[in-house]
């Protein structure tokens, strides 16, 4: 039914959509991340007030205190759009998938250490909640953000909490029977050491300020948690006491969250450039967060460490610290 | 090494509910309450969120590995079909309309529901629910993308496409799916659930996609039916929260039953009416046509929502309202709405044109009820006209209707000579209805649709200028200004198709491809 | 009694899933349209993971139906080995 095309040159019109053009600067050839994202979100004339929050417009950006002239200046580094976004997570699933059946082949979870077997069950398995909260943390930064560059990353980024929430499960499966599980759960709802934590980030489900969740959340509590566990805790101190199987089980969340640090440094770096008052309540933030995020992780490294802790968190702060000054952030 | 027992192997079930709703638990440092403030005032009983059953147990390692799949496939072929001019594999120009009145009308309605979902997913006290939903979240992201990157090519060469983003906020007949999508986005997460993942998904997405779909692959469209395709294997779960939704509400608590039928009575009327549009695009804008939107309407509607409706019945549940007149509807609603589209045509960013004879005898075969009697005349005369160098243009703004927004062009059940059209007066102020069924959905929630942006009113208002306009120059043209206020690019974009840019060029380029 | 369905892109996987739906439901019926397969059938449709792999010789995932997939109608009832459509009436 088609006839034979050959190839001919045909001039395009146009190279891409007016709202990309406007904020490239012209109509030019544009990449699949800009069309996918830049000025994609509604912007006016909108129908009705939300019934769950009619003091604001259904799409607003009065929803955080952090001004922009232009929001869709916070871009994602990455240039993730959902097809590359689920390209590359196949492809580091299969080797995360690889990763377990080389374990459970080779029965390397049978012959860990039962000393490091149980240290690792303690520190890791309670973690599979934290990361759960930081799932609906990003749901609700993806549901209340203004602007598509915010958006299209936030929920990726949930999806991302969600699976890593499932990596933790399926260690505890693999390396013990389902009650682990348990026991974990109840570790969280009520061990001491887990309280302040818990605590933390229930406190911070009730934060409505939509960069404000985005800060708390990806930058400063990941800032913290995955250099202290994943960096220290798995692969040096578990690793050294014949633990490898368990950084091979967890192999994704390091280098996920390499990944997902450039997308927070990208926005806030430009968020906090932008203004004085940003750069203010940004650094604020920061500073009230982080202080809380040490004190609760504190009983954690204590676990995790013993008479090393001090000095693995205080590296740890040390290279946040590092890390939000690069962003310009006084914190 | 001692050898341990090997571990039972956990059954899928068993294992997807620590994946899910093992990860979550009860606040005690925050009021529960505080955490999720939106999931009471709807009125929604919900005593055991536990009982929520997920039916396709995806978790993440899984979805990556099947999505990617997917996207592996779906771009590979939105590549080949740039790389060689695919669309000039299409039957025929006057096809794009259909493709532009999608990208203008529907893809924006894909990404408004993600955070809608993102919503849901965070805000439902069940982790299980809270998970289907997120991935219906992350799933119409991947929609409304997929879209935007089949559609870029066309963009590139044909006229309509260019500004979608700047039209939705403002065009006349896209405020019909806007509104739809602002009152589901703007609704409690109860009633978000079973507007867009029951009523719309579950009982009448199959027809957007289906048929229409397989009519893109019948008229050369690779690059639309692949997407479409793709993103309707994830429909297949979403339609699937949307029952599980439903049969969840209603078992919970019999207080729920009610409130679940109101808005399964609002919900199908007003998807109903949105999908008058694709009705126009199956019967008018598909030069090769696969099925009458009649026939769509009685296997996907009719039938499949039949044994839905059955179904549901032991809970107490009826069909919609507006079953009935819907129903009757099928004989009628895809002409109406070409031919006010036809008239209308200077006012919408797509062509519309005349059709031959052999068009007009296919839907007097497939609408004997209706098509000869009402419709038939109708459109030789315009065509007579055009042929007379006389293209019938309306210029005068029509009534458009409070609730659903489409201009007062349906007719009345049992009468279809006669323009429906009903009132109501709210605090001294008169309202303007297309039907009893949208009247009545005003009636139950006047607050709400008081606050309508209705284009043809906002127009009146002097509210659809560019700032620039003086409207008291002598020399002002208020339509013109109005269509400039779209980002028309006027005698492009818009009006008859015979003697269009996009005509001229697709028969240009398709000659220079294949001749020598 | 109410028909259930399940609609599958035409191509090479899906096509040893719509056997496999005809070999295990005698009473359901296949329609081609431009793109897809629609098989449908009174009351009730399963799947079976054993009669996909008999047909093709490779393992396969009742999940990798999704890839495929383009539509269904009824309850679903989804194991590691079968799927199930039906209606309760």
């Amino acid at each position: 039914m088609s006839v034979e095309i050959k190839a001919v040159e045909i001039k395009p019109l146009r190279n891409t959509f007016t709202n990309v053009a406007e904020l490239i600067g012209g109509d030019k050839p544009a990449s699949r991340y800009q069309e996918a994202t830049l000025g994609v979100q509604a912007t006016t004339n909108m129908h009705y007030r939300p019934t769950w929050e009619p003091e604001f417009e259904l799409f607003d950006p009065r929803r955080s205190a952090i001004q922009m002239r232009e929001w869709y200046d916070l871009k994602d580094p990455r240039q993730l759009y959902y097809a590359s976004w689920t390209i590359q997570r196949a492809k580091e699933q299969e080797t995360q998938e690889a990763n377990f059946d080389f374990v459970e082949s080779r029965c390397l979870h049978l012959s860990l250490p039962d000393h490091v077997k149980k240290l690792a069950l303690d520190v890791l398995l309670p973690l599979r909640h934290a990361a759960w909260g930081a799932n609906m943390n990003n749901n609700e930064f993806c549901s209340r953000a203004f602007s598509e560059v915010l958006i299209s990353p936030a929920i990726m980024q949930a999806m991302d909490n969600l699976g890593i929430a499932q990596y933790l499960t399926r260690l505890g499966l693999l390396l013990d029977e389902p009650e682990v599980l348990d026991i974990a759960k109840a570790q969280w709802m009520t061990g001491e050491a887990w309280q302040p934590l818990r605590h933390m980030i229930e406190d911070s489900f009730v934060v409505r300020d939509f960069m404000e969740i985005f800060l708390v959340q990806n930058f400063v509590f990941d800032g913290l948690i995955y250099p202290l566990i994943y960096d220290r805790f798995v692969d040096d101190t578990l690793t050294s006491q014949g633990g490898s199987a368990v950084a091979m089980l967890t192999s994704f969340m390091p280098m996920w969250f390499g990944q997902s640090s450039k997308w927070v440094d990208g926005v806030l770096k430009v968020a906090v450039a932008e203004s004085e008052q940003n750069k203010a309540l940004i650094s604020q933030w920061t500073t009230t967060w982080r202080d809380r995020a040490v004190a609760a992780l504190t009983p954690i490294a204590a676990m995790a460490f013993g008479n090393n802790q001090e000095t693995m968190l205080n590296e740890v702060v040390e290279q946040f610290n590092a890390r939000a000054k690069k962003l310009g952030i006084v914190a | 090494m001692d050898m341990k027992v090997a571990k039972k192997k956990l059954g899928i079930k068993e294992r997807y509910g620590h994946m899910t709703r093992g990860l979550g638990w009860e606040p005690t440092y925050q009021p529960a309450d505080a955490v999720f403030p939106y999931d009471k005032y709807e009125g929604i009983k919900i005593h055991d969120w536990d009982k929520w059953v997920d039916p396709f147990r995806l978790t993440m390692d899984a979805y990556w590995k099947y999505q990617g799949e997917k996207d592996r496939k779906l771009y590979a072929v939105i590549e080949a079909f740039a790389q060689n001019n695919g669309h000039l594999n299409i039957t025929d120009a006057r096809y794009l309309s259909a493709i532009k009145l999608f990208w203008q009308g529907v893809s924006p309605l894909e990404n408004y529901v993600v955070q809608g979902f993102a919503r849901a997913g965070r805000h439902f006290r069940g982790e299980a629910s809270r998970v289907a939903c997120q991935m219906q979240a992350v799933d119409e992201l991947r929609h409304y993308q997929t879209q935007a990157h089949s559609i870029s090519n066309y963009n590139k060469y044909y006229n309509g496409f260019h500004s979608q983003r700047h039209m939705w906020d403002r065009v006349w007949y896209l405020s019909v799916p806007k509104s739809f999508g602002e009152d589901a986005l703007t609704a409690g997460p109860f009633e978000f659930l079973i507007a867009i993942s029951f009523s719309f998904e579950y009982v009448l997405t199959n027809l957007l996609f289906v048929p229409f779909m397989s009519g893109a692959a019948y008229n050369g469209d690779m690059s639309t039916v692949t997407f479409g395709f793709s993103a309707q294997s994830d429909e297949s779960r979403h339609m699937t929260l949307g029952i599980e939704a439903i049969k969840f509400l209603l078992e919970q608590d019999p207080a729920n039953v009610p409130i679940v039928q109101g808005w399964i009575d609002k919900w199908f009327w007003r998807g109903s009416k949105v999908l008058a549009l694709v009705g126009m695009m199956m019967d008018y804008m598909l030069p090769k046509r696969v099925m009458s939107w009649k026939e769509a309407w009685e296997i996907y509607a009719e039938e499949n929502g039949g044994a839905l409706f059955r179904d549901l019945a032991r809970y107490g549940i009826r069909p919609p309202k507006g079953w009935a007149d819907a129903c009757e509807a099928k004989d009628h609603i895809s002409h109406q709405v070409w031919l006010l589209f036809y008239e209308y045509g200077g006012a919408a960013a797509f062509h519309t044109w005349s059709l031959t004879n052999e068009e007009l005898d296919w839907l007097s075969a497939k609408y004997p009820d209706s098509f000869d009697k009402y419709y038939r005349p109708r459109l030789e005369f315009l065509r007579d006209k055009h042929a007379r160098g006389e293209r019938v243009y309306q210029s005068t703004l029509p009534t458009l209707c409070t609730t659903c927004q489409i201009p007062l062009c349906f007719t009345e059940p049992g009468d279809p000579t006669k323009i429906s059209h009903r009132e109501t007066v709210y605090e001294d102020e008169k309202y303007v209805f297309c039907s009893v069924h949208c009247q009545e959905i005003f009636c139950n929630e006047p607050e709400k649709f008081v606050q309508s942006w209705l284009p043809v009113n906002q127009i009146y208002q002097g509210n659809c200028f560019n700032p620039d306009v003086d409207p008291t120059a002598p020399d002002f043209d208020p339509l013109k200004a109005v269509l400039e206020y779209f980002k028309y690019n006027l005698g492009r974009d818009n009006g008859e198709f015979e003697g269009s840019e996009d005509q001229r060029n697709f028969a240009m380029w398709r000659g220079q491809a294949s001749k020598n | 009694m109410s028909k259930v369905f399940i609609i599958v892109q035409a191509n090479e996987e899906a096509r040893s899933i719509v056997e496999a739906l005809l070999q295990d439901n005698p009473h359901a019926v296949a329609q081609e349209s431009p793109a897809m397969v629609r098989v449908e059938a009174e009351g009730k449709l399963t799947l079976k993971r054993a009669t996909v792999e008999d047909l093709t010789g490779q393992p396969f995932n009742i999940q990798q139906l999704h890839v495929n997939l383009i539509s269904i109608s009824g309850h679903i009832d989804e194991d590691d080995d079968y799927l199930t459509v039906e209606w309760a009436n």
